[in-house]
């Protein structure tokens, strides 16, 4: 039998939540950015769940760009992460308060 | 069957985001997450989504988690993130997480959870037909814009000479 297709969208309001949690409890920024690569994969997830449950059979195609720019904004914000780290020497949120948030 | 490796991928993946959270090493973090994201490969396979479980397997456990465990690894903190005792941050931020959590489940509670229509697995050969017919503009555009984001890091990265 197979599994219905809610059971992939609740997993993934799961593992959006989670991301949350992740992205407020971690204190640097390499932390904080794998926990929104963990929410933009949760989103993925439930967009294909609901996919499969409206039988919309051009999702895959549009997972297939949503994972491909989630790879170049990785490469992307990894360069500012490595950035910040030379002009700052830490990535530790706390320590970049230059704009006094 | 299928449901026993749904529960399993599922706990793998929860369990190993939690690891994530849990955890003060980012090396650890980085690797907790892989396994988080190929048991989500496993789920898109499952979901019929063949081709998409091998792209997620090989660009985010593959690629993407590469490059953060090179980033982790030229950053190097030897000392590692100093844990702060501000709790009440955590207390908040698990608050505000309840509270979007009870935003979806309201806003997903209008979806009517009708019997689904068997929806057959795209093939891959399908999939190209797609990418090459109906989505060709913006499989040229997603060209271009990883192109932009290959230069744009490294000129970012790059150490100015003076």
């Amino acid at each position: 039998m197979t599994v219905p297709a809610s059971y992939f969208f609740i997993l993934s309001i799961v593992l959006f939540v989670l991301g949350i949690v992740a992205f407020f409890v971690k204190r640097d920024l390499i932390s904080q950015f794998m926990a929104v690569e963990v929410m933009l994969n949760s989103a993925n997830l439930a967009f294909l769940a609901l996919a499969k449950a409206a039988a919309f059979a051009d999702a895959q195609a549009v997972v297939f760009f949503i994972i491909t720019v989630a790879a170049a904004e990785a490469s992307i914000g990894l360069a500012i992460v490595l950035v910040i780290f030379r002009r700052k020497k830490s990535i530790r949120t706390a320590d970049l308060d230059s704009m006094k948030g | 069957m299928m449901i026993i490796v749904f529960f399993a991928l599922a706990v793998i993946c929860t369990g190993s985001v939690l690891g994530m959270i849990i955890s003060r090493n980012q090396g650890t973090s980085a690797l907790l997450l892989v396994l988080a994201f190929a048991s989500l490969g496993g789920l898109f396979g499952l979901l019929g989504a063949g081709f998409l479980a091998v792209v997620q397997v090989i660009i985010y456990a593959g690629a993407i988690m590469v490059l953060f465990i090179f980033v982790i690894m030229m950053i190097n903190l030897r000392e590692g993130i100093v844990p702060e005792k501000r709790t009440w941050t955590i207390v908040l931020s698990c608050a505000m997480a309840l509270v979007i959590l009870g935003e979806i489940v309201f806003a997903a509670r209008g979806v009517a959870p009708e019997a689904p229509p068997a929806l057959a697995g795209v093939s891959p050969t399908e999939l190209g037909r797609l990418l090459f017919t109906k989505y060709l503009y913006p499989f040229e555009i997603t060209s271009v814009l990883i192109l932009a984001a290959l230069v744009g890091a490294i000129v970012l990265v790059k150490k100015r000479e003076p």
